[in-house]
């Protein structure tokens, strides 16, 4: 028998440049496989738009039926939000909560542990990859609702760069809170009425239903204290407007705050959940 | 000094499982008081592995075989004892750890279901951090062993269950991990697939000096690939040792198959499993063996004689119904 040899790691980069390389990696494997499903993609997406052309055609009729607006939303502006909708809502798809379930039952979860990888960063990479096709999928799509709908939109350069990072920064955001949900299987399989609990305040308080300055000023009080309008509501309106550069700023902070929180709470209820996981299940 | 690739002290895992009895009355009572009873999975085994060393780890469903390699790999944390892999504490999950071994479940999948293997390989060599030429060598030469020329340029949803058990195996060996820890192969392959998966694994050890752990029902995979084998049953081991000592220490009798010149009637020499004409099947007493040969070679005109142990299944099966554990 050999000696047990001394391992070295055949490193060619450093650290960054290797999670550069990963999440490019990542990004360039997802994006072939949504070229696998290109129309069940696009079949999808058309599905999906389903949702904001009910609410636009609701509110533009009231609008209308008040004069021309409501809170300041005439249907022009409410076309422009709903449509720039149909994009943040794509951004926001991420890993589902649901999906742990599956991860842990079915052992994809163990067969990811043995690889030398937080498996949260094959979720972001993957789904960022899925990202950009949305992205090219979705401008025919917002080019036709244009047609139909008139949206009035004239953002200023620094909205459309906030924005830009926003919808980014709301994937993100939306990410690790779905992570820390779904992590919730680690201790209890039967999680879904949670799941729902949080999408129900999700759809109320993320300006999904509809604008979050059409609400009650209690609402929009508590909504401040809350994430979910750092993943909908504020790309939107960073687009749409009317927003100040105060408010801009505010809101990308607002956001870098959140993913902070989320990241700190990913990583406390990783190194638990899998404490417990590695107890029982393996 | 040369040190063990795996060492392994006084491992143990107990788990605790909810138990309820039937009815609706225990159901109701469940609600304000749960009951759970421990389950010894593993029962402080201990063992060592050398570097370069196949090891075959047997036992029947629920012995504590796969409970043992998730220990080793870090996907389990011990309830009692100690584990070293290449001096690393698996449950620590540490990446320099992880970078060097592999565990490959039979039913388990890494590739991507939608693309050729061909791209999974470059996520594993960006998960890993290889460099690109070694990655390519190893990748080539993989590609060789397993003869997957023609396989891994097709979506993975398109191969044959054995043409995807070769590519995961390929996928997770690009790294050359220093220990693989191989839970169930060959399973649900056809016998041809696994004889070209025994060759390779054969093969790799060969050539790499990896440290092999492998648990398998097919007897054939053990008498293929390893010297030396750990039988477990109920968390405990059984067996510690060469194969062929297995048989000496479970199987109390022989076989021993004799050709005659003429039909005769053998039984008083042993029990008669077979006869077709001029040709005997008898099982023997272990310890009677070498005195009933010669007596059957000076009594009878022998044509043909061969003396074997029974096959390594009822072997096996025999260890495990003596349920004694020995090292």
């Amino acid at each position: 028998m050999s000696e047990v040899a001394t391992w070295t790691p055949e490193r060619q980069d450093g650290a960054v440049r290797s999670m550069v390389r990963l999440y490019a990696t990542l990004a360039r494997v997802s994006i072939m496989q949504q070229f696998q499903y290109r129309a069940a993609n696009y079949f999808y997406m058309i599905g999906m738009v389903t949702e904001p052309v009910i609410y636009l055609v609701v509110w533009s009729t009231i609008a209308r039926e008040q004069g021309g607006s409501v809170g300041g939303y005439t249907p022009g502006s409410f076309a422009a939000y709903y449509i720039v909708w149909t994009l943040v809502r794509n951004m926001n798809i991420v890993f589902t909560p649901f999906g742990w379930e599956e991860r842990i039952r079915e052992g994809q979860l163990s067969a990811q542990l043995v690889r030398p990888i937080h498996p949260i960063h094959y979720d972001l990479g993957m789904f960022a990859g899925w990202k950009v096709v949305v992205i090219v999928l979705w401008l025919p799509i917002a080019g036709v609702l244009t047609l139909v709908f008139r949206p009035e939109l004239s953002p200023s350069w620094q909205q459309v760069a906030v924005f830009a990072v926003a919808i980014w920064g709301a994937y993100l955001i939306r990410s690790l809170l779905l992570w820390m949900l779904g992590m919730i299987t680690f201790w209890t399989t039967r999680v879904t009425a949670i799941f729902e609990l949080y999408f129900a305040l999700e759809l109320l308080l993320s300006g999904r239903l509809l604008p979050v300055g059409l609400m009650p000023s209690w609402v929009r009080h508590v909504a401040r204290f809350l994430p979910f309008e750092s993943t909908f509501g504020f790309p939107i309106t960073a687009l749409v407007g009317p927003i100040s550069g105060t408010a801009l700023v505010v809101g990308l902070a607002r956001q870098l705050l959140w993913i902070a929180i989320g990241a700190a709470g990913v990583n406390v209820m990783w190194r638990r959940g899998l404490r417990t996981y590695t107890a029982v299940n393996g | 000094m040369p040190s063990p690739a795996i060492t392994v002290e006084g491992l143990g895992k107990v788990f605790e499982v909810p138990v309820r009895d039937p009815g609706l009355a225990a159901a109701m009572k469940s609600l304000v008081k749960r009951r759970r009873r421990e389950v010894t999975a593993v029962d402080r085994v201990s063992f060592g592995i050398e570097a370069g060393e196949v090891v075959g780890f047997l036992g029947p469903n629920g012995a504590g075989k796969t409970t043992t390699l998730k220990m080793l790999s870090g996907l389990l944390h011990p309830s009692h004892g100690t584990c070293k892999v290449l001096g690393f504490e698996p449950s620590r999950r540490e990446r320099d750890y992880l970078r060097q071994i592999t565990l490959v479940m039979g039913n388990r999948n890494q590739l991507q279901w939608d693309l050729p293997a061909l791209d999974s390989f470059q996520l594993t060599r960006a998960i890993y951090r290889l460099p690109e030429r070694s990655f390519l060598e190893q990748r080539d030469e993989l590609i060789e062993l397993l003869d997957l020329g023609s396989v891994v340029d097709k979506p993975v949803r398109n191969l044959s269950l054995g043409e995807r058990m070769k590519a995961e195996i390929a996928n997770s060996l690009l790294h050359r991990p220093q220990v693989l820890f191989l839970d169930e192969p060959t399973l649900g392959l056809d016998v041809t697939m696994q004889r070209r998966i025994r060759a390779f694994l054969a093969d790799y050890n060969q050539r790499h000096g990896a440290s092999v752990m492998l648990t398998t029902h097919y007897m054939a995979d053990v008498e293929a690939l390893c010297e030396r084998v750990i039988v477990i049953h109920h968390g405990a081991i059984l067996f510690d040792g060469p194969l062929r000592e297995l048989a000496q220490r479970f199987a109390s009798h022989k076989t021993l198959v004799v050709t005659l010149a003429e039909p005769a009637d053998l039984s008083e020499f042993g029990q008669v499993m077979e006869q077709t004409g001029t040709r005997t099947t008898l099982r023997i007493e272990r310890i009677h063996t070498a005195a009933v040969t010669a007596r059957l070679l000076s009594t009878h005109d022998v044509r043909d004689l061969t003396v074997e142990d029974p096959p390594i299944d009822d072997v096996i099966e025999l260890a495990f119904a003596s349920g004694v554990p020995t090292t």
